[in-house]
């Protein structure tokens, strides 16, 4: 589970204050050796993480290469032929909830956000609860929101290992990271803008479509895709509610069984088959991959088409 | 105006992006819906269709695993789902009726008896195949050949905690040397059937000991330290050969090596334990593909464990099977 702080996206500088800048110690002069040591510590902490980071991925790189092969994606899981196991229903699975997961969460979660930093009335107390339980929200462990779901989809009568209620626990989980990017966003976007587009005889409505909203796509794409990236890796919640480690069929509907990746990694990588533990170190590769080209995604899109103000 | 746009082509993008991903799952399904058409169109006989959900233990989900494999070879047109919630976790969603097929480690409990009863879930208890929970050592380890059952509990018991720590407080034999213990973590049935058999009492084990639900993990912890000692589902002893070895479990009447035969035969007691799928009665009823898949599943049993690395029925175990599938239609 990634922590928090990885997925807010970075914060716009508010236009009243110049934006930070690192903290040097030359900069500001100071040499002394507490602060020259403190320097140093913080690098090895750095380094460390970065080691650390770099032999788990080299060594599931090692482990997974004989099985980075065209099986990996076109074959289904396989128990009595484990040399050729593949995680297509693992990654079709993946994308299928993960779409889900995207059209419930991301309007939701705009609107919302619109709603919040636009038109609610901060002064009230509903809307002051409403903003206190969304930081609370986006730190509540992932579990939690399969469990949440779980429970509704029994009371509703909805079968629990489907890829609607998978991509319905991911889209509780995100929305709240969502909400806060997106108010982020349109927090960022200079208050002039709006006052302009009013004072040309724009409705607040026209002025939020028009204006805010188109200005603050940029933050709002970046913490949207980190977001999504979140729950791709997301395992727990999804085991929870019955994705299955073991399905030979390509998922087809909202109402389908489903795997996905994380799921399918953790399934094989407790199993005694060597071949099978292979397989999922190849998994692991292409889930890395597939995360990696999100997050630069959201990284380019971010360079592009931010505007300092 | 052109930036606005270009801000909104990025969002499009995104949208896009998203949509391109469902899109391209919804092709791939009807793909592979026009494949599997045409291989059940080739197969002989009345084509099978729907799904099969199961769940329940993660060591006997392979086995169903297996079985699924091998039964949509011939039945292409039948989802079969294989979930791994634990034996507990499976049998709750059983007697709800959520579930067609439940895989298990241990027989039902009464209160999970229950459970179904008032669900009004009526179901049958299917002996599918053996497990043998082993005993290992590392390969270099020279002392540990045959332990007794009183040895096992003196080693494990709540009351070695802490206390227990050199191997010759087990046996004097043994050298002086320090203990090292590895096992199946709490939630595992793996556990609940060790402590049973060997403590005396499900759930009481000491608990100062590496605890893993990932049977690899004691696989390596064990492997590499000579004075190490831990307990396992025999197929990781099967694929580790070369690492660990099979300590000898006395249950009274000598020594004896884990093994499909000693499993099979009986005589590998107490540690051998049963595995189990309970069948919902009425989906048996009233879904023909579960009923095709539970009598397929019977009646090639032993082909399908051979296949999964699991210890097959013995003749007498076999003929029972039979018959208790019989009895459900």
């Amino acid at each position: 589970m990634a922590a928090l702080s990885d997925l807010t996206p970075p914060p716009a500088p508010s236009p009243a204050q110049p934006p930070t800048r690192p903290l040097r110690a030359e900069r500001h002069g100071d040499d002394s050796p507490a602060s020259i040591a403190f320097l140093v510590a913080l690098w090895l902490t750095l380094l460390f993480a970065c080691s650390v980071l770099a032999v788990l991925l080299l060594d599931a790189f090692i482990s997974g290469l004989p099985r980075l092969d065209g099986a990996l994606f076109t074959a289904y899981a396989s128990t009595i032929n484990p040399d050729g196991a593949g995680a297509r229903a693992a990654i079709l699975g993946s994308v299928w909830v993960l779409g889900v997961t995207a059209a419930l969460a991301i309007p939701l979660g705009v609107a919302a956000a619109v709603y919040l930093e636009e038109f609610a009335d901060n002064q009230r107390w509903y809307n002051r609860l409403i903003e206190a339980n969304l930081q609370n929200l986006a730190a509540v462990p992932a579990i939690i929101y399969g469990m949440l779901t779980a429970g509704v989809a029994l009371a509703v009568g909805l079968r629990r290992g489907v890829v609607l209620a998978g991509g319905l626990a991911l889209a509780l989980l995100i929305l709240p990271v969502i909400i806060i990017a997106t108010r982020e966003a349109l927090r960022a976007v200079p208050s002039e803008i709006r006052q302009a587009s009013l004072a040309l005889g724009a409705t607040p409505l026209t002025t939020v479509w028009r204006q805010t909203l188109p200005a603050a796509v940029p933050g709002v794409a970046t913490g949207t895709i980190l977001a999504l990236s979140r729950a791709m890796g997301e395992a727990a919640p999804l085991l929870l509610l019955g994705g299955a480690t073991f399905i030979t069929y390509d998922p087809d509907g909202l109402l389908s069984g489903f795997t996905t990746l994380p799921i399918q990694i953790f399934g094989w990588a407790g199993r005694p088959q060597e071949e099978l533990r292979t397989v999922a170190s190849a998994a692991i590769m292409v889930l890395l991959v597939l995360l990696l080209a999100m997050n630069t995604l959201a990284i380019v899109i971010r360079n592009r088409y931010q505007k300092r103000w | 105006m052109k930036r606005s746009s270009s801000r909104l082509a990025a969002l499009a993008g995104t949208v896009a992006l998203a949509t391109a991903l469902t899109a391209c799952g919804g092709q791939n399904e009807a793909a592979s819906t026009a494949t599997s058409a045409g291989a059940a169109g080739g197969a002989s006989g009345a084509a099978l269709s729907g799904e099969i959900i199961s769940d329940g233990s993660s060591t006997v989900g392979p086995l169903t695993e297996a079985a699924a494999e091998l039964f949509r070879k011939d039945n292409p047109g039948v989802n079969i789902t294989v979930q791994t919630s634990g034996t507990g976790g499976g049998f709750k969603k059983f007697c709800q009726g959520q579930t067609d097929l439940s895989n298990a480690s241990r027989p039902i409990k009464d209160e999970e008896k229950a459970a179904c009863a008032a669900a009004g879930v009526t179901f049958t208890e299917l002996l599918v195949a053996t497990d043998a929970l082993t005993v290992v050592a590392s390969k270099g380890n020279t002392f540990l050949t045959c332990l007794t059952t009183a040895e096992l509990k003196k080693l494990w018991e709540p009351a070695a905690e802490g206390k227990v720590t050199t191997w010759d407080q087990v046996n004097p034999a043994f050298p002086k040397e320090k203990i090292t213990l590895y096992g199946a973590g709490t939630d595992s049935g793996t556990f609940d059937y060790f402590t049973a058999e060997i403590t005396g009492e499900e759930g009481a084990s000491r608990t100062d000991y590496n605890a893993s639900e990932d049977d690899n993990v004691t696989v390596q912890g064990v492997s590499g330290d000579a004075n190490a000692l831990g307990y396992l589902g025999y197929t990781y002893l099967e694929e580790n050969q070369s690492a660990l070895k099979a300590v000898q479990v006395d249950g009274g009447k000598g020594c004896v090596t884990p093994s499909a035969e000693t499993a099979q035969n009986g005589t590998y007691t107490p540690l051998s334990r049963p595995l189990f799928v309970y069948v919902n009665n009425a989906a048996f009823a009233s879904k023909p593909q579960v009923k095709a898949f539970v009598s397929w599943y019977v009646a090639t049993d032993e082909a399908i464990t051979t296949a999964a690395q699991f210890i097959p029925l013995n003749a007498e175990q076999r003929q029972k099977l039979q018959s208790a599938a019989d009895s459900i239609g």
